[in-house]
């Protein structure tokens, strides 16, 4: 069965609070969820005051505020700080975000911070993602042609290079994919709104030849039938993508090679 | 505990090759079941306060009768399309997940061939 409460040992407590700096006249609260392998203690959230005179304006500045300057042991992602490398997806106020793109005044009380749902925790906000890009490896996301290697670039009409406009900009922080409940209860055999639009992109793709395959590798009652249009995957998707969509048409292509 | 790879795990024993025509079957169903329905329940609301006598002069009439064991299918079989759904989203041990779809689709077409009897039976006369 699904598991509807959390084990003994994921039930999570209060952790410590840590003050503002005398003086600081503006601060801001942000509840992080902490844990690691090594204590043997159950998760808890500890609570950090940040300054925000002397804070950048994104939930990442003052994660990394806090890193720099409070407790150095808090472990998160991040690499590019401007939403392209996907690395900072975490759970922020309940939504799966990028704290990187993320305003602080976007929080009206404190900011809670967690991370991405339903995946094994490595450590504080770092999860454990193997499983996802195994997915990803799953559906061969290269293109595929039977034809002799080209002398130049393989040409696209505008139209057709239109067709993968909203699936190139897929940044893999995988924020849909955690956020989808047929996800977290089957993430074993579903691959994913991430990983679906992943393998629409190639659908979609004029230059690729191998669609029948790759429908063939899709075609199954978890790996693409479980999405049950629940659109989490769309409402949370930081670069406002519409995965749901991208699997809606997979679907299509599925009815389409039928008859 | 399996130290098999994660890439190893995801293709498993590959992909069925099916579940169009179960995701197909459960929106044709689901398309018929939208008037049905609703003439269903109309029809309800008009009857309320009738006699028995009255009902079943209704059941009796061939148009009636048609719409219910079309309304009758397009339920049960809708029903167990989704109900297989349901077991499979939440059960994850083999052998529960089998013989719970069982017992519920065997159930579900007890329930139609019953529910379509009944019918039959006043429409011709019981």
């Amino acid at each position: 069965m699904a598991e509807f409460s959390l084990p003994a040992n994921s039930k999570v407590g209060k952790g410590e609070t840590f003050k503002a700096p005398e003086g600081a006249t503006r601060t801001k609260c942000f509840s992080i969820y902490r844990w690691s392998a090594d204590d043997g203690a159950n998760p808890r959230v500890d609570t950090f005051e940040v300054d925000l005179d002397t804070c950048g304006p994104m939930v990442l500045d003052a994660l990394i505020k806090i890193k720099n300057e409070v407790d150095s042991s808090v472990t998160f992602r991040r690499s590019c700080r401007e939403g392209i490398c996907g690395s900072c997806a975490m759970n922020i106020d309940g939504m799966n975000t990028l704290a990187c793109t993320r305003y602080i005044d976007d929080s009206k009380g404190d900011v809670t911070i967690y991370p991405l749902p339903h995946m094994a925790v490595v450590k504080d906000l770092v999860t454990d993602l193997s499983n996802a890009y195994a997915q990803l490896s799953s559906i061969e996301p290269w293109l595929k042609s039977s034809e002799n290697p080209p002398d130049r670039e393989r040409l696209q009409t505008p139209g057709e290079r239109k067709e993968l406009d909203g699936l190139y900009e897929c940044i893999l922080c995988f924020s849909c994919a955690t956020s989808c409940p047929s996800y977290w209860w089957n993430s074993e055999r579903y691959l994913g709104p991430a990983v679906l639009l992943q393998a629409y992109r190639w659908l979609a793709d004029s230059r690729d030849d191998h669609k029948g395959e790759r429908l063939d590798n899709l075609e199954d009652p978890f790996r693409l039938y479980r999405c049950h249009t629940i659109m989490n995957c769309t409402a949370t998707c930081p670069k406002g993508l519409n995965p749901a969509k991208a699997i809606a048409e997979i679907k299509k292509m599925m009815l389409e090679r039928q008859g | 505990m399996s130290l098999q790879s994660p890439l190893g795990r995801v293709r498993g024993l590959g992909s069925a090759k099916n579940g169009t025509h179960h995701w197909w079957i459960q929106r044709v169903t689901a398309v018929a079941l939208l008037p049905l329905t609703l003439w269903f329940a109309v029809a309800m609301i008009k009857m309320t306060g009738s006699s028995h006598g009255v009902a079943i002069a209704w059941v009796r009439s061939p148009f009636n009768a048609i719409m219910l064991l079309l309304l009758i299918i397009a339920t049960f079989h809708h029903m167990q399309l989704g109900l297989q759904v349901v077991i499979e989203d939440y059960i994850h041990s083999e052998g529960a997940k089998l013989v719970l779809i069982l017992a519920q689709k065997l159930a579900s077409f007890a329930l139609a061939i019953a529910a379509g009897f009944a019918v039959l039976k006043i429409a011709f006369g019981g």
